[in-house]
């Protein structure tokens, strides 16, 4: 891709020659280079291992991902072991379950300084995980305490706060750092947090992290650009990222990204990422961060060739928004748990598509929306609400300032509702309770199962062949 | 796990509803679940929306509290097969719930293969039909001839 000059070095960005996962992907921003990655995750720590080292071997910048299986996830690991000694087929890599002596021959002389590994999971009680992960040498996963939670089950909101707080700090302590941001070596409040979640056996087998190597940078993702995957307006996705990344900021981590996923406009979501860029530049100013995309997280196109130009849209989208990162999805998405081969044409893909994409330098003007009015709105009310950003986020769920449309969680109000507009936004059609400007034109007529699945279906429509119908 | 105990959307309050509708325990998806409830309703059905990651347990209990002529079981994660065969053999396991018509669907598998042998596996565990992903017209017609349909 051509670019702009170089401008990923953001105050707090870490020293070059650094192992960390940041310091990678901050590298391949200022040589103008799109770092993309896979969801990828197999049961079986050979094919792990396998689709580990293609991914490495793609014509593509590329970082590793370990996805997780859902037993780890909601942490039944009872089912988990049953299901690796019965053979069952798992849809990602049970990280918990494995021995760590597996996981960590698993990324041996694949995982490294140029090629850094990110756990992806969607657990809402991360602790196990995060402990797992860190014992076996790895420093970088995603979530969030909203965005790991109402998208991921019936954990309450309350407890997934919680835990958040812990797994922040467990990730900072490895890294040296304190909740407050100072380096610190063993008795810190980072350190407790960790301990105290270790001396509450859990069936995670952990060992401790090593200690106080310096160039050991933790990096956290939010996951906040992608609840529910579909139909959620992109003011509030953009909300919702920016204060995970505030939450992880304030619980000690020193490297993070902001996510925002693909959805049904791409002038608006070219918004969006502008104005992802401009909250997380004003309210995370002395931190190492970059922006991720991710490839539509909805219904995607049944067709090779659908799913393969939704993708290629999606790849422009992350080089033109200056995002430095983009999670992609494969032809197999609609179908099936994608296979090693598939993860690699999407890369390759990807990776195409984006060197023909150029950096657009940002202009004042594109903070002149909708979207970044709301996201504005949404974030300042958040954040005036508790001086404890756990508590802002807790207040601001119950009191319907958050609200997710279509989310079932009964943490969230369920009064907003979204619509996708005639000239293809995504907008609000209820603003219940948000501190947004009041629209409420879709509370006359009850929604139907054929409403919800055209506009479920709309990307799908719009790539398959035959077009939008 | 301190996670939500009940039911996560009813169509009316109060009444028992005629279609108990889930997810299965390990996953988190659900907007198959919120699309069914619609389709339910708009054939006459009340229902009982569990949401996503019930334990087994829970949809046991909800069954015996609420007496649901029609459970439906989604799953989209991958884990269906695995998770519905131990589903269905924690309810068939309590008596009083032996005779109530289970019916499970969705993306069962994680190579989108509609496999003979599973479907096979799953009937003879218990349920009394298996739907594949694109199964709706049939589902459709199944769930609008239940009996205990609240008239509309
Ligand atoms: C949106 C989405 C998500 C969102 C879900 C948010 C939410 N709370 O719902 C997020 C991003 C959180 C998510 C997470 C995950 N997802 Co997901 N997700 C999707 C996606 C893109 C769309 C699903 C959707 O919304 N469909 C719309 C609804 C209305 O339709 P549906 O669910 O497809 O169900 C239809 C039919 O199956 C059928 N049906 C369903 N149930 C039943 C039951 C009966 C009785 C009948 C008759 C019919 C029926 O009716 C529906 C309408 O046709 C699909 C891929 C796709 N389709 O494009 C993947 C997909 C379902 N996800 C998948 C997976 C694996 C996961 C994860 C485990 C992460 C991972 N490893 O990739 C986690 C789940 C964690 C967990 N604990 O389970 C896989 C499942 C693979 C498989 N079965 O082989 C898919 C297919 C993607 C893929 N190819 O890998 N996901």
């Amino acid at each position: 891709m051509t670019t702009a000059p170089p401008s990923a070095g953001s105050p707090g960005a870490p020293a070059a020659g650094s192992a960390s996962f940041g310091a990678f992907v901050a590298r391949a921003y200022a040589r103008g280079e799109l770092v993309v990655q896979p969801r990828m995750g197999f049961g079986d720590p050979g094919l792990m291992r396998e689709g580990l080292e293609r991914t490495r071997a793609a014509e593509a910048v590329t970082v590793g991902t370990l996805t997780l299986d859902s037993y780890t996830r909601v942490n039944d690991l009872p089912a988990a072991r049953r299901a690796v000694a019965e053979g069952v087929p798992l849809n990602g890599y049970p990280l918990c379950t494995h021995s760590p002596a597996v996981s960590r021959d698993l990324l041996d002389g694949v995982h490294g300084p140029r090629f850094p590994v990110q756990v992806r999971h969607g657990s809402p009680k991360p602790e196990h995980i995060v402990a797992a992960l860190l014992s076996v040498g790895l420093d970088a996963t995603e979530g969030g305490p909203v965005s790991y939670c109402l998208p991921y089950g019936r954990t309450r909101l309350d407890e997934a706060v919680a835990s958040w707080r812990t797994a922040c700090a467990m990730l900072a302590a490895a890294g040296g750092t304190t909740p407050d941001g100072r380096t610190a070596g063993g008795g810190t409040a980072a350190g407790r947090a960790a301990d105290r979640w270790r001396a509450d056996p859990r069936p995670a087998d952990d060992e401790p992290a090593s200690p106080g190597d310096p160039v050991r940078l933790p990096h956290l993702e939010s996951f906040g650009g992608c609840m529910l995957g579909q139909l959620c307006p992109p003011s509030m996705l953009v909300a919702i990222s920016v204060l995970e990344g505030v939450f992880f900021a304030r619980h000690g981590l020193r490297s993070i990204s902001l996510s925002y996923a693909q959805q049904t406009s791409p002038a608006q979501d070219l918004e969006a990422m502008a104005a992802l860029r401009a909250l997380s530049d004003e309210l995370l100013p002395d931190i190492d961060r970059h922006l991720v995309v991710y490839a539509y997280m909805g219904v995607y196109p049944t067709t090779r060739s659908g799913a393969l130009s939704l993708l290629e849209a999606a790849a422009r989208l992350a080089v033109e928004s200056g995002a430095a990162r983009l999670i992609v999805k494969t032809a197999a998405e609609a179908h099936r748990i994608p296979t090693i081969a598939d993860n690699v044409e999407a890369l390759e893909t990807a990776a195409r598509a984006a060197r023909s994409a150029v950096r657009r330098p940002p202009v004042a003007s594109d903070l002149d929306t909708e979207v970044y009015a709301e996201a504005r709105a949404l974030v300042h009310t958040v954040l005036g609400l508790h001086e404890d950003i756990g508590e802002a986020l807790l207040l601001a769920f119950r009191q319907g300032l958050l609200d997710i449309p279509f989310c079932l969680h009964p943490d969230n109000a369920g009064l907003a509702r979204s619509f996708i507009d005639s000239d293809g936004r995504l907008r609000w059609s209820d603003t219940g309770r948000l501190p947004l400007p009041v629209t409420a034109v879709a509370a006359a007529r009850k929604l139907t199962s054929a409403d919800l699945l055209t506009a479920l279906t709309r990307v799908q429509r719009t790539y398959d062949p035959g077009g939008i119908r | 796990m301190n996670s939500t105990p009940g039911p996560m959307n009813f169509s009316h309050a109060g009444a028992a509803p005629s279609v108990l509708l889930t997810g299965t325990s390990s996953d988190a998806h659900t907007w198959n679940l919120v699309y069914l409830q619609l389709v339910l309703e708009e054939i006459g059905h009340t229902v009982a929306n569990l949401g996503p990651c019930p334990p087994d347990e829970l949809v046991v209990r909800s069954c015996l509290d609420l007496r649901p002529g029609l459970v439906v079981v989604s799953s989209v994660n991958g884990h269906g097969f695995n998770d519905g065969l131990r589903l269905i053999r924690a309810l068939r396991a309590d008596p009083e719930l032996a005779g109530t018509t289970v019916v499970i669907g969705g993306k069962l598998v994680t190579d989108g293969l509609r496999n003979v042998g599973m479907v096979r596996r799953l009937t003879a565990a218990g349920y009394d039909r298996v739907f594949d992903d694109g199964e709706l017209a049939d589902f459709r017609a199944m769930a609008a001839r239940s009996p205990y349909r609240a008239v509309s």
